[in-house]
């Protein structure tokens, strides 16, 4: 059946169309009823908190930089300085395809490909019209590549500002530390206006510790500004009336280190994964504070592109490793001066009282001998010629006697077993057992007992023991000073780089080391004297042919516990890895010390005395003799091996 | 009009000179007084938008011009020959988006523009037009309200170019395209049921579209439209600055050329879609609603218009001109007000860009075609 036609009614459709046509002009007057409405709101009820709005607009805070202080030795000698330089830095609003961008200045070589993604999202998270640094430094060579092609990058722009510079490179860096650029951490802890501008702040070392010395304040100026950022002079009509307040440039640090003595240090130990501290024992300063391998803090201050972080992270020798601050070694032998003061304090030796050593030590009720470093022992030995030629057997016994809370008790005051307090972050406090520490360190009841055969080891500087060569420089500096003792420190003053004041910044003096035997300090002294001068002395090769009186005592630390019987065997059968570490400590001159010295080389082919001895000797000389002293020296220096010397291996 | 009655002055005279002129020429006197008008507003907010610049000026006017001819020379075609005409108008259209889809040239992202050697030339904006004079023409010979199955054949014909558009990618445009569309078939008397059903369909269509075809920034839009603080210095920019802007104008404004949001270019697109701000900063609420009158007048003597013509395709056309230009007004309003998201839709005559401007004019042209009074009314 067909559908039923139907027929075009006109009359019916005008009438529908004028029906739907009232209908969406209903519509539209109610759409635009509600604009109306709106335009109310927004102009007419809250219009002052818009004026407000707009007005915060229109006037942008620019912030000044303040220039970093300068970081100088103690000799006026600039360590860490500013210089010029150019940065790129990119304006995500005013980038057409930020991915592109990059992805073309990476071609063009001015940025390593693999941080792009790290610069994406850093753009990302910050606000369209900021200007993000994506290189810290551009050298002439880049800075001429850009310009070139400068215009087929709009958004990006070429800044001048001043760049962190270290004009020694590597050297001194695990005191000064590096600054770097400013991550989400720190701006946890910074008080980020005053940093408003900045893209670097101290990453480690002074650097860090006294950044708020360093930063100075951040100035600004107010600019009158359009939606890009760009300064405009005036609004309609209207001068604009700005306010500027000036950066206060952060003060100059004025270090304890001595650049000389710190070369040395740090040319002694070359190629070895070693550290130095040299201390004042008068007051403490920190004359040279050296830990190889080392880096170059200018990468940081450049800007490390990814590669090259990790080839500085991955390094199996850890050149970011200061060692120095955070190295933890058994002290070994050089523990031994701290023993005998212990001793002599309780009245468990006297000076002239002698043991016989015959090789080993015997523990009641043990069968397995301790061993003497010396096969056949030393013979009768007092307690300097125990300290000289570093008879093991000797501590062992005063150890096992002493216990080992009596003997915490004591060395505390050395300060073992906690960070000595020097002022920059990080250090590492080293252990001191005790029974009350083996308690909290370990979890399960059993090996929370102390054993005493757990003492013998602790006597001689092994088991649990162990220290950081700060803490063996400052123990040295406190015999040396006869107990006195100052926190170590790597900032001697300050300088207000506005004003040219300089402020002295006062040795802070710690509770002395005390001893109830008169003779004690001199007795140990001697014995270190003994071990330096004395023709059994275990050191005697470093103090050879020395203008000025030397005490020092080497130290040999177990890095890998072999039984007692097999510790003779050759270092040069050991992996690398596995060999003793080689340590030394001195002070010179004995009568007025003027410095303290520890020398830590892992891993060394022999013993402290063969390996630690000359360094510590180089760094007492670079320090102490005259200048014209040292001109004959050097004159008259015959290239000695280190090997060539060795007697004894302790 | 009695005209016999006001030939007593000189000025009189000459108005109804005009008058008779216009009539001549099948315009619609206050139609093309009020729209004459609103380019006369924009010129002088577009001057002030645009940073004082003689040349975006002189462009604007010159534009305005080429819309005027192309209007009035519009408004002299004969409207059965825009009946016949639309067909093929629509069909060229619908080739030109695919020849665009092959081989367009990309600017600023997306694929709009045909490169025809001299002329850069954008079908989307072609089609905001043959749609609607497609569809009226198609419902021109049919009963009215449209059965199912000229529905069907209506939702086809405005969803592909609608889609095509949108994939460009161009939502202000492919939402304008399907509003013409759509406003024909409203207009046609489609019934309730149908709108009901449609409504009820639109949303799992908005569910899909969300997840499979919407780009990431449209969907930023969107989420950015529902709460705008969540990326003030980014997507919620625009919507915060003009608001900023329209809300610091207060009811008097600042002054003309003294809108710091719109002088100092906080607000973006400040001369193009966001161009109402820069109205509100500058001219307050006064302004504004000045400005939103003269557009109602401009809906409501176009609609009205609509309702006089002769023929169901004259109707049509017309009716869904000027509902696509109430769209226009009320989307662009919207968005800039922070009312509806922000989607790509210029202020009609105020919004500086070209082609737009002239489609409108063009538009104008034909509705005053279609709906003039002439001696010899063409069936």
């Amino acid at each position: 059946m067909p559908r039923p036609v139907r027929i075009k009614d006109h009359q019916a459709e005008q009438h529908l169309f004028e029906q739907r046509a009232l209908m969406a002009a209903v519509i539209m007057l109610v759409a635009l009823g509600l604009v109306i409405a709106r335009l109310v709101w927004l102009q007419v009820v809250r219009y002052d908190y818009f004026a407000d709005l707009s007005q915060g607009n229109r006037i942008k805070i620019e912030p000044i930089p303040p220039n970093r202080g300068l970081i100088l030795d103690r000799n006026g000698l600039p360590l860490a300085t500013n210089i010029p330089s150019y940065q790129l830095e990119l304006t995500r609003e005013q980038v057409l395809d930020v991915d592109a961008t990059l992805a073309g200045l990476a071609a063009l070589g001015l940025l390593d490909s693999a941080d792009v993604p790290n610069l994406k999202q850093e753009i990302r998270s910050r606000r369209s019209f900021d200007a993000v640094p994506i290189k810290l430094q551009l050298g002439a060579e880049e800075l001429a590549r850009f310009a070139a092609r400068q215009h087929e990058y709009p958004g990006v722009e070429i800044r001048p500002r001043l760049t962190r510079h270290y004009p020694l490179g590597a050297s001194s860096v695990h005191a000064i530390g590096y600054v770097g650029a400013i991550s989400e951490d720190d701006k946890k802890i910074l008080d980020m206006s005053a940093y408003a501008g900045t893209t670097l702040t101290g990453k480690s070392g002074v650097e860090r510790a006294y950044e708020k010395e360093l930063h100075g304040r951040a100035g600004f100026q107010q600019l009158l500004v359009n939606a890009q950022g760009r300064s405009v002079e005036r609004i309609g009509t209207e001068a604009a009336h700005l306010e500027r307040r000036e950066a206060i440039a952060g003060n100059d640090l004025i270090l304890t280190i001595d650049q000389r003595v710190q070369q040395t240090a740090e040319e002694a130990l070359r190629g070895q994964r070693a550290s130095v501290v040299a201390i004042d024992p008068a007051n403490g300063d920190v004359i040279a504070f050296a830990s190889t391998p080392a880096f170059d803090p200018n990468m940081f201050a450049r800007g490390l592109s990814r590669s090259e972080y990790l080839t500085l992270t991955e390094d199996p020798n850890r050149p970011m490793f200061d060692r120095a601050l955070r190295g933890v070694y058994p002290p070994g032998s050089t523990v031994k001066p701290l023993m005998a003061l212990a001793g002599l304090e309780y009245g468990l030796v006297t000076s002239t009282q002698s043991v016989f050593c015959h090789g080993q030590y015997r523990m009641p009720g043990v069968r397995r001998p301790w061993r003497d470093w010396k096969p056949g022992g030393h013979g009768s030995v007092d307690l300097r010629k125990a300290l000289a030629t570093s008879c093991d057997v000797y501590f062992y016994d005063l150890a096992n006697v002493m216990g080992i809370d009596r003997m915490h008790d004591y060395l505390e005051q050395f300060g073992l077993g906690k960070p000595t307090g020097i002022d920059i972050p990080g250090e590492r406090a080293g252990i001191l057992p005790s029974t009350q520490w083996k308690k909290q360190a370990f979890k399960s009841k059993e090996a929370q007992t102390w054993y005493p055969g757990e003492t013998i080891s602790v006597g001689i500087g092994q088991g649990y023991m162990s220290t950081t060569p700060l803490q063996l420089a400052h123990f040295t500096a406190v015999i040396a000073a006869r107990g006195q003792r100052f926190q170590p420190r790597l900032v001697r003053a300050i300088r207000n780089v506005e004003t040219g004041e300089i402020q002295q910044l006062p040795p802070k003096q710690l509770a002395s080391a005390t001893n109830r035997n008169p003779e004690a300090w001199d007795a140990t002294i001697g014995g270190m004297y003994d071990v330096t001068n004395a023709s059994y002395g275990t050191g005697r090769a470093m103090a050879a042919g020395a203008p000025y009186s030397v005490a020092g005592k080497s130290g040999t630390a177990q890095v890998f516990t072999v039984a007692a019987n097999e510790r003779m065997r050759k270092a040069g059968e050991l992996a690398e890895h596995l060999r003793d570490h080689a340590l030394f400590i001195a002070f010179a001159p004995i009568e007025a010390p003027k410095l303290a010295v520890a020398v830590v080389i892992e891993n060394a082919p022999g013993g402290g005395s063969a390996y630690a001895g000359p360094i510590a000797r180089r760094i007492l000389d670079a320090y102490l003799l005259t200048p014209e002293q040292r001109a004959r020296q050097d004159a008259g220096r015959k290239p000695v091996a280190p090997m060539a010397t060795p007697a004894n291996t302790e | 009009m009695n005209y016999d009655a006001l030939e007593t002055s000189r000025t009189q005279r000459t108005f109804t000179g005009g008058a008779r002129l216009l009539l001549a020429l099948h315009l619609d006197g206050p139609l093309f007084i009020a729209l004459c008008l609103v380019g006369g507003v924009g010129t002088i907010v577009l001057f002030s938008a645009s940073g004082s610049s003689l040349e975006v000026l002189e462009a604007q006017l010159l534009r305005f011009g080429l819309g005027l001819l192309a209007m009035i020379v519009l408004a002299q075609i004969p409207p059965r020959l825009i009946r016949n005409i639309s067909p093929w108008a629509y069909l060229t259209g619908l080739l030109l988006l695919l020849a665009v889809m092959l081989t367009g040239d990309v600017a600023m992202g997306a694929q709009r523009w045909l490169d025809l050697g001299v002329l850069r030339f954008q079908p989307s904006e072609m089609m905001k037009l043959a749609v609607p004079l497609a569809c009226a023409w198609f419902l021109n010979d049919r009963p009215l309200p449209p059965s199912f199955t000229s529905l069907l054949v209506l939702v086809a014909a405005i969803g592909v170019p609608t889609l095509l558009i949108a994939e460009q990618p161009d939502l202000g445009t492919s939402l304008l395209v399907a509003a013409g569309g759509g406003m024909v078939v409203l207009l046609a008397g489609l019934r309730l049921r149908y709108i009901l059903s449609v409504i009820g369909l639109l949303i799992p269509v908005a569910l899909v579209a969300w997840q499979f075809l919407l780009h990431d920034y449209q969907k930023q839009r969107v989420l950015t439209f529902l709460d705008p603080r969540s990326d003030p210095l980014g997507a919620g920019y625009h919507i915060i600055q003009s608001q900023i802007a329209i809300g610091s104008g207060g009811v008097f404004g600042k002054g003309y050329l003294n809108g710091s949001q719109a002088q100092l270019q906080f607000l973006p697109e400040r001369s193009t879609d966001f161009i109402f701000a820069v109205i509100g900063e500058e001219w307050g609420l006064i302004g504004l609603i000045t400005v939103i009158a003269l557009f109602m007048f401009v809906i409501g003597r176009a609609l009205y218009l609509a309702t006089t013509a002769h023929d169901t395709f004259s109707r049509l056309a017309s009716g869904s001109l000027a509902l696509t230009f109430c769209v226009y007004v009320s989307v662009n309003t919207g968005m800039v007000t922070g009312l509806l998201p922000v989607v790509g839709v210029p202020l009609p005559f105020i919004s500086y860009g070209g082609t737009a401007m002239v489609t409108l004019m063009a538009g104008f042209g034909i509705l005053m075609s279609l709906c003039a009074k002439r001696k010899l009314v063409g069936r």
